[in-house]
C-alpha cells in the first residue's frame, strides 16, 4: 500500500508554521498514514448530495447596523507583546 | 460538604446549613489534598475564589433574590478555554504566555448573573486537540480513579475535578466528545448540548461547526440545572438558534414508560471491551424495567465519521488558529519581518499536535485538494446527519457506549496519532450531526476499578428527554454516589509519564 506523500514543507509555509526538520519529517509519515485512512471516504457516492457546512439549520443572521460598546483600548492593548502610541508594534513590513 | 452535589449544596445553602465561604474553603482543602497528584487545575486563585464566595454571602444575607440567582454561592471551575474576565487565558497552549482575558464567555456572564463563584482554569489538551489531557502544554491529568491512567480529553481536567470533588461542577468544551468521553473515563455526568443551544461567544474555537460548551457534573440534575442558565440565543454568536428557554429539571422525574431507544448496530462490534459491553447491556435491561423500550437500529455511515470529522475539524481549526501569530496577544518570537515572526512564534508556540492538525486541515483545504477531501467530507457529513434524523423517525433516543474501553494508561498511545482518533468512534458523529448527547456512569471495571460511560443522543434540541431518561437511570442505579479512593490511593504501576 502506498504512504499518500504530502509536502510538508509547502504545507506548512501556507500556514505559516517553521517546523525543525525533523518535526518535518515525523509529521510527513504520521500524516501520510492519516490520509490514507481518509481515502476510505472515496468509497462513497456522493455525487447527488448537499455538503453540510452547518449544524443547525440559521442562515442571514443580521442585526442592526447600529454603534453598540466596543472593548476599551486599554483592554486591547493590555496583553499586547509591544506596542506604541496606542498600536500593537510589529517588524517593518516594507522598506 | 464539597463532596454534595450541587443541587444538595444549593439546597444546604438556601437553608442556612452552609455559608458559601464555608463550602469554597471546602474545596480549596481538597484541592490541597489532591491536585499534587491530579493536576486537574493549570491555575487558580485561592484569594479571589474566597473573596467571591464571601461576597456571594454577603449577597445573599442583603436579601439577594435567589430564585433569579439558583447559583448563588457555588463555585465552579472552568476549562481553560473559556474567557473569564481578568483571568488567565491559554487553552492548554504556551502560544498564549501570559495572556489575561479582556471579557467574560456568554456562559459566564450568564453563570455569574445567577451567582455562580467562577474559580480556576482547569486543564485540557492544548487547544481541544486530543483525547487525554496528554496534549496540554503544562503536563496530562491524571484519573482520579488510578493515577497512571488519563482522565480522557480535551476536558480532562473538568472530569477530574468534579469527580474528585474539587468544585460542585465545571465547564467544558465538546467538539468530537471532548465532554462526554473524559466524563465517562473518570465516572461523571457530561453533557453536549445540540449545537447552537450555547453560546461559543468567549470560547476560543478549534472547530466552529463543531464546538459546543457543557456542564460536568456529579448528577443529571446538576446538569439539567446548568443547561438552564448556559443555553439561549445570543446576538453575539450568529450559530445560536433562538430555541425556549426551558426549565430543564422541571419535567426530570417523570417516568419514562414507553420512551423507545435505538440500539446502533454499527456500535456494538469487535473491539468493544468484553466488561464496557456487560455494563452497557446491564444498563440496558436496567432501563427495560423501568419501562424502556429498545429497538435495533443502523447508523449505516458510521465507519466513515472518523475520516470526516478528521478533514472537517482539522480544516476549521487551521482557520481558527491563524489568528495566533504574536501580534496582538501571546508571546512573541522576533523575525527581522512580520512572516518570520508568524512562522517562529507559531512553530515555538504550538505543541505537536496542533501542528499536525494545522498541517492537515490546511492541505485538506488546499487548492487542488480542497475538493477530494474538504467538500467530500462535507458532503459524507451531510449521510451520516441523515443517518440520525432517519433514525430518530422510529426511536426517541439512541443509547451506545461512550468509549471502547475504560481508562488506557498515560503515554499508551502517544506514539500513533491515527490510534488516538480512532478512540472517537462514539462521540464523534455526534458533533457532525449537530445532536445532543449525555454521557452517565453505567459501571466500573474489575481490575483495575475504573469507570465505564453510556452514551445517551438525543434529537436536536431533545435534551429534555435526553436528561430525563438520564435521571430516570440514574436514580435507579448506585454508580452516582461512587468516589474515586480517597488520598491514600497509589497507582500499582511506576511512573509511566513520557512528557
Amino acid at each position: 500500500m502506498s504512504i499518500v506523500e504530502i509536502d510538508v514543507k509547502y504545507v506548512a509555509n501556507l500556514a505559516r508554521l517553521e517546523l525543525k526538520p525533523d518535526e518535518e519529517a515525523r509529521i510527513g509519515t504520521q500524516l501520510g498514514q492519516v490520509l490514507e485512512y481518509m481515502d476510505q471516504l472515496k468509497r462513497l457516492d456522493v455525487s447527488q448530495v448537499e455538503p453540510t457546512a452547518h449544524a443547525a439549520p440559521r442562515v442571514n443572521v443580521m442585526r442592526l447596523d447600529e454603534v453598540g460598546p466596543s472593548l476599551p483600548l486599554s483592554e486591547v492593548l493590555r496583553n499586547a507583546p509591544a506596542q506604541a502610541n496606542d498600536l500593537f508594534l510589529v517588524p517593518k513590513i516594507v522598506e | 460538604m464539597n463532596r454534595l452535589t450541587l443541587t444538595d449544596a444549593a439546597a444546604s445553602l438556601n437553608d442556612g446549613k452552609i455559608s458559601s465561604r464555608e463550602l469554597m474553603e471546602s474545596c480549596l482543602r481538597q484541592i490541597s489534598r489532591v491536585e499534587d497528584r491530579l493536576h486537574a487545575f493549570i491555575s487558580y486563585n485561592a484569594d479571589r475564589a474566597l473573596a467571591d464566595a464571601t461576597a456571594a454571602d454577603n449577597d445573599r444575607a442583603n436579601g439577594a433574590d435567589i430564585r433569579s440567582k439558583p447559583f448563588l454561592g457555588i463555585p465552579i471551575a472552568i476549562k481553560d478555554v473559556i474567557a473569564v474576565k481578568d483571568h488567565p487565558l491559554t487553552c492548554g497552549s504556551r502560544i498564549l504566555g501570559n495572556f489575561i482575558s479582556p471579557y467574560d464567555a456568554t456562559v459566564i456572564e450568564k453563570l455569574r448573573a445567577a451567582g455562580a463563584v467562577i474559580f480556576g482554569r482547569l486543564n485540557m489538551d492544548e487547544f481541544a486537540m486530543g483525547s487525554s489531557t496528554e496534549n496540554s502544554a503544562f503536563g496530562p491529568t491524571r484519573n482520579p480513579w488510578d493515577l497512571g491512567r488519563i482522565a480522557g480529553g480535551s476536558s480532562g481536567g473538568s472530569a477530574a475535578a468534579v469527580t474528585a470533588d474539587e468544585c460542585m461542577a465545571a465547564l467544558g468544551s465538546d467538539t468530537g466528545g471532548s465532554i462526554r468521553q473524559p466524563a465517562a473515563l473518570c465516572g461523571c455526568v457530561g453533557l453536549k448540548p445540540t449545537y447552537g443551544r450555547v453560546s461559543r461567544y468567549g470560547l476560543v474555537a478549534f472547530a466552529s461547526s463543531l464546538d459546543q460548551i457543557g456542564p460536568l457534573t456529579k448528577s443529571v440534575r446538576d446538569a439539567a440545572r446548568l443547561l438552564g442558565v448556559l443555553s439561549g440565543v445570543d446576538p453575539r454568536d450568529s450559530t445560536s438558534v433562538p430555541e425556549p428557554q426551558l426549565d430543564f429539571e422541571l419535567a426530570l422525574d417523570r417516568d419514562v414508560k414507553g420512551v423507545k431507544i435505538g440500539l446502533p448496530k454499527e456500535y456494538f462490534i469487535g473491539g468493544l471491551d468484553p466488561e464496557v459491553n456487560e455494563a452497557v447491556h446491564q444498563a440496558i435491561r436496567q432501563m427495560e424495567s423501568l419501562g424502556v423500550e429498545f429497538v435495533e437500529v443502523s447508523l449505516p455511515h458510521t465507519e466513515y465519521a472518523i475520516a470526516t470529522y478528521y478533514i472537517i475539524a482539522t480544516a476549521e481549526a487551521s482557520a481558527n488558529l491563524a489568528r495566533f501569530d504574536g501580534v496582538r496577544y501571546g508571546r512573541r518570537v522576533e523575525g527581522s519581518d512580520p512572516y518570520e515572526m508568524y512562522c517562529r512564534t507559531r512553530g515555538e508556540g504550538f505543541g505537536a499536535e496542533v501542528k499536525r492538525r494545522i498541517i492537515l486541515g490546511t492541505y485538506v483545504l488546499s487548492s487542488g485538494y480542497y475538493d477530494a477531501y474538504y467538500l467530500r467530507a462535507q458532503k459524507v457529513r451531510t449521510l451520516i446527519r441523515q443517518d440520525f434524523l432517519k433514525a430518530f423517525e422510529k426511536v426517541d433516543l439512541l443509547l451506545t457506549p461512550t468509549t471502547p474501553t475504560p481508562a488506557f494508561c498515560l503515554g499508551e498511545k502517544m506514539e500513533n496519532p491515527l490510534e488516538m482518533y480512532l478512540y472517537d468512534i462514539f462521540t464523534l458523529s455526534c458533533n457532525l450531526a449537530g445532536i445532543c448527547g449525555l454521557s452517565l456512569p453505567c459501571g466500573f471495571s474489575s481490575n483495575p476499578k475504573l469507570p465505564i460511560g453510556l452514551q445517551l443522543l438525543g434529537k436536536p434540541f431533545g435534551e429534555e428527554l435526553l436528561l430525563r431518561v438520564g435521571h430516570s437511570y440514574e436514580q435507579s442505579t448506585p454508580w452516582h454516589r461512587e468516589k474515586p479512593p480517597g488520598e491514600s490511593q497509589r497507582s500499582e504501576e511506576p511512573d509511566r509519564i513520557l512528557y
